[in-house]
């Protein structure tokens, strides 16, 4: 049954900050929508279709990402819809545990990683911090947390002022397509983060 | 032992941030893993890196399974003065293996 | 490898001729890589196989068998001795009336002339000591010797090459010399030229020798891979050598 196709673009009002937000969706003629990255935005129950004008008619509102998802699910696209998983809340209870109740601010942090990996056992992972660095203003430490691997933690890096440059790196396992975080912790308790979604493809040809 | 691969500058300016990698050669068994009869292989990773200068610690790492086989970890410090720069990997048993490197100041 | 039957059902209906690769447009595994994998291979503090390139490097001064003999004893300075040794393996070998490979020589040289065990296929040090021997090759033309001795067997080699087998019932040259640059998978199929082996492959986490890697390409079109150290693999191995004749060696090298 094909579905009215979104109008609008998905991305966040001011363009989506990071690299922390789903692609584009591309609607063909028949509307299936092509999801590039398939990723959970939150653990929890998706929400109805809008009210206004009901199912499959768009005028009038802005159907939000998971909404658009929820109806892509009827086109047979089901498998991309979000699913809450084990580690997903692990993750957000890992985070939670590192930065309690204060806020999460999006900036200073950049986290790269590449978009697609051939290998999700070597994937490159660089992380950096603006900061100057001084006694009065440097980042203590750096928190990788992940999605989709058996546990949410990947590594914690402890830094001084003396290390000149908030900037490291390392090659993590992914044993999926999922998102990672970074969070960083400043001397005056402040918490930064960025993210990154990967998609992790699969060796052809192994020792099984 | 452990093969292990560490590229600092020998000699740096003082004040200059100069870049240190490290490689150490360790499967990073994540403990998820099954063997050929089924059997879970045991978590075998190495769980710490630090770094100190002439005594000093300047870095250090709480590393997880999710770190790749023949951990790669690449940081950087102020070259403040000569001495030497000495890294410990520790591992799940808390064996630990410490390699050094002197650094010269100009 | 379910997922590799639907493309392998494709491959198999196509009728293709096996065109081997111009001259020109040969390229080695290291072009087909990802960035990230690319640059992990040019920094030797970052390219894991250097682990093993080091750790071959410590055991060629150790003394070793009823000899006490190490490699060093009789080839002093790997830097000059082994220069363009793995360029010209698999090389022929008069005693044996047949081609041996890099690993093969390491052994016969353990065995006959240190008086040792030999050391294990995949074994770490084997590996080490293959992975630094080839590695003061690198930079250098593959040049396997166009000994007439050899021409039986790496005629066997291509006939190997050629012909489809196991449960898939494709051959190598169907992939690597008709499709390469073609996806399977999600991976890149490569021409399939041994430029860097022992190669660290990321999916091993390991380094391992091209042997390994054919038997995985065996298992991948389910047939029964090789023995280790079989004929049929190491006239192979010869094929393959021959077939990247001129290209550079890059041990060691990391693919995905």
């Amino acid at each position: 049954m094909p579905i009215r196709c979104p109008q609008i673009s998905l991305s966040a009002p001011e363009g989506g900050e990071g690299r922390g937000e789903v692609g584009e969706i591309q609607a063909s003629p028949d509307c299936i929508a092509h999801l590039t990255l398939p990723v959970a935005d939150a653990t929890g129950p998706l929400p109805l279709p809008p009210q206004a004008g009901g199912e499959g008619k768009l005028g009038g509102y802005r159907p939000t990402r998971r909404w658009i998802l929820v109806a892509a699910a009827g086109g047979g696209l089901a498998s991309l819809a979000p699913k809450a998983t084990a580690t997903e809340a692990a993750m957000a209870d890992a985070i939670r545990e590192l930065i309690g109740e204060a806020p999460l601010e999006r900036g200073k942090v950049k986290l790269e990683l590449p978009s697609i990996v051939e290998n999700g056992n070597a994937v490159p992972l660089t992380v950096s911090i603006e900061s100057p660095m001084t006694e009065a203003d440097h980042v203590d430490s750096v928190h990788i947390f992940n999605q989709k691997n058996p546990q949410p933690y990947v590594a914690a890096f402890h830094l001084r002022p003396r290390a000149g440059t908030a900037r490291v790196s390392t090659r993590i396992r992914l044993a999926d397509s999922q998102r990672v975080v970074a969070i960083a912790r400043l001397n005056d308790g402040s918490f930064w983060s960025d993210s990154a979604d990967v998609i992790v493809t699969l060796a052809a040809c192994t020792d099984q | 032992m452990p093969r292990v691969l560490i590229n600092l500058p020998e000699r740096a300016t003082r004040g200059e941030i100069i870049e240190i990698k490290t490689l150490i050669q360790h499967p990073m068994e994540t403990g998820y893993r099954l063997d050929s009869n089924g059997a879970r292989i045991p978590r075998d990773i190495i769980n710490r890196f630090a770094c100190t200068y002439n005594g000093e610690e300047v870095f250090r790492v709480e590393l997880f399974p999710a770190i790749a086989a023949n951990p790669f970890i690449a940081f950087s410090t102020i070259a403040t003065e000569t001495g030497e720069l000495v890294f410990t990997w520790t591992d799940d048993d808390g064996q630990t293996q410490t390699e050094s490197r002197r650094i010269t100041i100009e | 490898m379910r997922r590799l039957f639907g493309v392998a059902l494709a491959l198999v209906a196509t009728i293709a001729v096996a065109a081997e690769i111009a001259p020109e447009a040969r390229r080695s595994g290291y072009g087909f890589a990802s960035a990230e994998t690319r640059v992990t291979q040019d920094d030797d503090t970052a390219n894991p196989g250097m682990l093993w390139v080091s750790q071959g490097e410590g055991l060629w001064t150790k003394k070793a068998g009823a000899a006490g003999l190490s490699c060093r004893d009789c080839h002093g300075d790997a830097q000059a001795s082994m220069s363009n040794v793995a360029a010209r393996y698999p090389a022929f070998d008069a005693a044996l009336g047949r081609p041996i490979d890099l690993e093969q020589r390491i052994n016969l040289c353990r065995t006959e002339h240190q008086r040792a065990e030999p050391l294990t296929w995949e074994s770490e040090d084997l590996l080490a000591l293959t992975g630094f021997v080839a590695h003061q090759s690198r930079g250098l033309p593959i040049a396997v010797d166009d000994n007439p001795e050899l021409r039986p067997f790496s005629a066997l080699g291509d006939e190997l090459f050629h012909r489809r087998e196991g449960q898939l019932n494709l051959s190598c040259s169907q992939c690597h010399d008709d499709n390469w640059g073609k996806r399977l998978a999600g991976s890149v199929i490569p021409q399939g030229h041994p430029t860097g082996y022992p190669v660290y492959r990321l999916e091993w986490q390991s380094v391992g020798s091209l042997q390994r890697r054919l038997r995985n390409c065996m298992t991948g079109v389910r047939a029964e891979p090789y023995e280790y150290g079989a004929p049929d693999a190491v006239a192979l191995e010869l094929y393959l050598m021959e077939r990247a004749r001129g290209m550079t060696i890059e041990t060691p090298a990391v693919r995905p």
